[in-house]
């Protein structure tokens, strides 16, 4: 058995452009200096989740247990008139009233009458239906089905919604 | 803080002339805190050297196993401190969402599978559902969190107070993210390997040989090196090699990586992690 020591030394990442070189896939070392220190990081169901909306052609829209976005991709960025890049994660007060969700008659719903709301708090399986304004203008009907997440050892994530146009 | 990789190899064992230096052994890893207590992570079949080599007057054995899959079980039965009347052995393990360590652990140690079962294990045995969060051992405060491996796989970061390692044999972050590695938040694992002095971390394929791999659970070499990068880990052990890869193609695969920041697990290795 021979023992190695290791090098505290250096920071790492440091070796990072040299081997960004030598293989396939181009390395982000802007993340790791921009980001020095943080240790936060979103369960990994969620992550999980994200990379499984992106990869999707329905819009789906995802937020945490407190109701704040964490992610939509980008057919529901068609819809709901907001590129993800620009908005980021926002609390729910800020995207319920930024994505404007009315009614029938134009009057903004509440936040708590939302499905997306209504599978957190109740970790239930949501359904319901608003009006809104899309990224080309154009104001649709939207249906949404919201579903609760729950992950290993019960631990519950928050709710993703599915919405699609409504008929007429 | 000790660390010693008592087998590296990943999915199946592999002995043989060709794996002699970075060895056959499928995943077990010692961390040493005390003399009177040891840590092991994952049962593979480097287990069984590990039994033999602990002292008598061990008093306690914690077993932490990232996830049931053959390759990080395999070797349970054969870990002669189990067999030691009196002595402590606590065995750690993730539950599913339907089953608890024990149910699932007894699939495999029982008949047909296995001739002994595990209440007939003469030691003070005692089972826990690894909780995701932060618990003690003696000699080291543990964490762990899910990470992106098929089935419920915990990743573990361990802290004696002074120096951390992180242990993600399996695990494959880059899945699903085209421009890996994306924002920190966003990535399975980093929270567990932030600022670590040694990040043992899965590294089973080549560059090449992901794309026919995606989705397998397991990271290329160049995923662990960006992964380490991200997680401003200070050393990374690239683990878990793949049973294809002999001596030969892993000395080729490493030659030109900087060898005080990324080494390839060699069987038997010990890392200090105190001696800076």
């Amino acid at each position: 058995m021979h023992a190695h020591s290791v090098s505290l030394s250096r920071a790492f990442y440091l070796v990072g452009c040299d081997l960004e070189r030598r293989t396939r896939w181009r390395y982000g070392s802007r993340v790791a200096s921009d980001e020095a220190g943080a240790r936060e990081q979103f369960p990994v169901e969620l992550i999980l989740l994200r990379q499984v909306a992106s990869s999707l052609a329905m819009p789906i829209f995802i937020v945490d247990i407190s109701g704040n976005l964490l992610f939509y991709n980008e057919p529901a960025e068609q819809m709901l008139g907001h590129r993800y890049d620009e908005t980021g994660e926002m609390p729910l007060e800020e995207w319920s009233t930024m994505f404007l969700p009315t009614d029938a008659a134009g009057s903004p719903l509440p936040a708590d009458d939302l499905p997306l709301v209504k599978a957190i708090r109740d970790r239930l399986p949501a359904h319901g239906g608003f009006w809104i304004t899309g990224m080309d203008g154009r104001r649709r009907q939207l249906s949404v089905t919201a579903l609760p997440l729950i992950g290993m050892a019960d631990r519950h994530l928050g709710s993703m919604a599915i919405f699609w146009e409504a008929e007429g | 803080m000790k660390v010693t990789l008592w087998g590296t190899r990943g999915s199946l064992p592999t002995p043989g002339s060709r794996t002699t230096r970075y060895g056959g052994n499928t995943s077990c890893v010692e961390v040493r805190t005390s003399p009177r207590s040891t840590i092991v992570l994952d049962a593979g079949t480097g287990i069984r050297d590990l039994g033999a080599a602990l002292d008598r007057d061990l008093e306690r054995v914690d077993i932490l196993l990232t996830h049931l899959h053959m390759d990080h079980i395999i070797g349970l039965g054969f870990f002669e401190p189990l067999f030691r009347p009196g002595l402590e052995v606590h065995l750690w393990g993730p539950a599913s969402a339907i089953s608890d360590l024990r149910g699932r652990l007894s699939r495999y140690l029982s008949p047909p599978l296995f001739p002994v079962g595990l209440r007939d294990i003469p030691s003070r045995l005692t089972l826990h559902d690894l909780p995701i969060g932060t618990f003690e051992v003696p000699g080291a405060e543990v964490t762990s969190d899910l990470v992106c491996h098929p089935g419920p796989t915990l990743g573990l970061r361990l802290t004696d107070g002074r120096r951390s390692l992180a242990y993600m044999p399996d695990h494959e972050p880059a899945l699903g993210v085209p421009d890996f590695p994306s924002a920190a938040r966003w990535t399975s694992g980093y929270a567990l390997a932030a600022d670590v002095d040694l990040l043992v971390h899965d590294a089973q394929y080549f560059d090449d040989e992901y794309p026919r791999h995606v989705g397998w659970g397991h990271s290329a070499v160049s995923h662990a090196v960006a992964f380490a990068e991200l997680a401003r880990a200070r050393m990374l052990v690239a683990f878990h090699h793949d049973p294809g890869h002999d001596d030969e193609a892993l000395d080729r695969a490493y030659s030109d990586i900087p060898a005080d920041r990324v080494v390839p697990a060699r069987e038997r290795e010990t890392f200090d992690l105190l001696a800076v």
